[in-house]
């Protein structure tokens, strides 16, 4: 079973802020990790692996820096890894980065299982993982937050909705999204880490790429463009009320029911 | 769409101009200044950076003939035809927006046994009903409701799509997207329109530190998806307005790799980590029975009850409604804490909460320095009367 995992790197706070006067962002820490919720797609990947066979791989994009999150990837056990760079790949958005990803595992090989987390601490999205899907015309199933397990060329998988669990046998090739808690993410082993210090990350740039049109991919191949960034108004408020029980009662109901905050 | 060039003879320190970056996206090469993957096209180098160092050069852009694309589309987000009420609020906001630019207001509902429930949709203003009503459709497949939603689109030609933010929004929306290879913004909190139908879709990034205005300029329909409760959902007219159209889709374009084999309704854990409401229980409490009065409150404002160490140890609840750093942590919307004096042991596993009120009446309390609302009384007479206030407002009688 050939299972691909897609992996981000992140920035390690999402303690920025926007200096009000210069409009410039202004980021505490250079220091950047692996998507939290990919660990989960990463545990889930090998979990699969150990119980029916195959290989884990792993993908990702973004600068070149970004290989130290497949790295981190091989020490906890992934086979195989691939980062898509390439400075026409940036400024992407939803579309234009999931068009860039699906090139990219066309590329890189044919998978059985695509294992997303759920979403990025930064881009906080949860959208990547399902454009990826109809990209490369497969199935996908998001909120998953149980894998049964496999089935011949099929995976069992509940889904979690608002109200209800949904069980689905997925056809392969096929993409799954997965919530955080599904499994507890194994650690980094040293000795994995020194194993693997000199394999191979294949690194694919635009030349590589099926799609040859650089208009399809960074900020010309974004249809969303962010106009401007600014600090949130904070709605933040600190007031005290000294007054009469009813009144108090009162303004406490009131800025409840206009906040919208009742049950 | 562009792209920058720098012109290296305007350089003249390399390492401020790096230094600008946020991204981390200039670096020096063979003495050279370059641009890597890592930029976001922010163009802050060129505005902030050594003057005529950096250029940013316009390139072709795909346009659309954004005439042909009309009304602002609701997606009718319902489990079994109950409808989900972030689509009322979505209708509420759309409605808002059409009328800006003289659109019509549109809702797509997309199931099985549907047709009927349509009807209660015409009381929230809505211009038409588009229903794709199929038995494939009964349970959510993403494949299948990508294609009763594809056939809408083709046949429309909606502007604008609102989708509610909920577990089927979130993936049924880019799926919807990435086949129009068109824009998708998530969680907006602020949706507005320009006069040439572009959307304004303002939404947090960066765990909320920052906020973002996007658009959605050269490409139609454009998506965006909003969270429940964000909104304002409109009143309910007495008298129904607009009509109900029925789309057919080809059943085998309904077909889909999936399969459901059954659905289980989901066991409703109730821990006040999950909670959007909780009331807390404090020292302030004369006795044990008196935590019928929080509880009361509590119940009113559909929360759960929660606690303070003390209590839990005195064995007034048990353990699992204690909050702080030896109980539980909590971030619900609403908290109401009830002559809780906020020991820092306490505040540490509640002040992430969205809304903080604190009643206590000492002024002093360190409670009123993580409160939003500070409110000095005495729990004994405030929450009696605002437990009135609350029912009153629900309609049930005091």
């Amino acid at each position: 079973m050939e299972i691909l995992v897609c992996i981000k790197q992140v920035p390690g706070s999402n303690k920025v802020e926007v200096d009000p006067v210069t409009g410039v962002l202004k980021r505490n820490g250079a220091d950047s990790k692996m998507n939290p919720y990919d660990l989960y797609a990463l545990e889930c990947g090998l979990k699969l692996k150990e119980q029916y066979g195959g290989r884990v791989s792993v993908i990702t994009m973004g600068p070149p820096q970004a290989q130290a999150i497949i790295k981190e990837a091989y020490a906890m056990g992934a086979d195989a890894g691939a980062i898509v760079s390439d400075r026409a790949f940036g400024g992407a958005d939803v579309l234009a980065t999931a068009h860039t990803l699906a090139q990219g595992i066309k590329k890189f090989g044919k998978f059985d299982i695509i294992l997303c987390g759920l979403q990025t601490t930064d881009g906080d999205t949860a959208q990547v993982g399902p454009e990826v899907s109809e990209q490369l015309d497969i199935p996908c199933v998001c909120n998953v937050k149980e894998i049964k397990g496999v089935e011949g060329d099929n995976i069992l998988v509940d889904m979690e909705m608002a109200q209800d669990i949904e069980h689905l046998k997925v056809s392969f090739p096929c993409l799954i999204t997965v919530q955080k808690d599904i499994v507890q993410p194994r650690l980094p082993s040293y000795l994995k880490k020194k194993d693997t210090e000199d394999r191979e990350i294949v690194m694919y740039t635009l030349k590589d790429m099926e799609d040859q049109n650089k208009n399809n991919y960074g900020l010309n191949g974004s249809a969303t463009q962010v106009q401007r960034i600014f600090p949130p108004t904070s709605d933040k408020v600190q007031v005290t009320w000294d007054d009469p029980a009813d009144v108090l009662a009162e303004k406490i109901y009131s800025t409840i029911k206009s906040r919208k905050l009742l049950g | 769409m562009g792209k920058l060039i720098v012109h290296q003879d305007k350089v003249t320190d390399i390492n401020a101009m790096i230094s600008i970056c946020p991204f981390n996206a200039l670096e020096e090469k063979d003495g050279k200044l370059e641009v890597n993957a890592g930029c976001k096209l922010c163009k802050l180098c060129v505005k902030k950076g050594q003057p005529g160092a950096m250029e940013y050069v316009e390139e072709e852009v795909k346009t659309v003939d954004k005439s042909l694309w009309n009304g602002i589309t609701v997606y009718v987000d319902h489990v079994n035809g109950e409808i989900h009420p972030v689509t009322f609020e979505l209708l509420g906001k759309a409605g808002e927006l059409a009328k800006k630019i003289n659109h019509p207001v549109y809702a797509i509902f997309i199931g099985s046994g549907i047709e009927k429930k349509a009807e209660e949709l015409l009381h929230y203003g809505v211009d038409k009903v588009f229903v794709v009503d199929a038995p494939e459709l009964k349970e959510f497949q993403m494949e299948s409701y990508t294609a009763a939603f594809e056939a809408f689109v083709n046949e429309i030609k909606p502007s604008a799509i609102l989708v509610g933010a909920t577990p089927v929004g979130r993936q049924l929306a880019p799926r919807v997207a990435s086949r129009f290879n068109t824009g998708l913004t998530a969680d907006c909190t602020i949706l507005d329109i320009h006069e040439n139908t572009d959307l304004v879709q303002i939404r947090p990034a960066f765990g909320g530190n920052i906020m973002a205005e996007i658009l959605t300029p050269n490409s139609r329909p454009q998506l965006a998806t909003v969270r429940y409760k964000i909104m304002d959902a409109p009143e309910r007219s007495a008298e129904a307005k607009g009509e109900i159209v029925k789309i057919s889709v080809p059943a085998e374009k309904l077909k889909t790799r999936t399969q459901v084999l059954g659905i289980t309704q989901k066991q409703k854990e109730k821990s006040i980590e999950n909670a959007d409401i909780l009331v807390v229980a404090g020292r302030g409490l004369k006795k044990k029975e008196d935590l019928d009065l929080v509880r009361e409150l509590a119940d009113a404002l559909g929360g759960d009850i929660a606690c303070t160490r003390p209590l839990a140890e005195a064995g007034w609840l048990d353990a699992k409604h204690q909050i702080g750093l030896s109980g539980r942590t909590v971030r619900p919307r609403l908290i109401i804490t009830c002559g809780v004096s906020g020991a820092i042991q306490f505040v540490a596993g509640m002040n992430n909460s969205d809304n903080i009120f604190a009643i206590n009446t000492d002024p002093n309390a360190s409670i009123f320095k993580v409160a939003n609302y500070a409110v000095i009384g005495d729990i004994y007479e405030v929450i009696p009367k605002l437990i009135e206030q609350v029912k009153q407002g629900k309609g049930v009688k005091a």
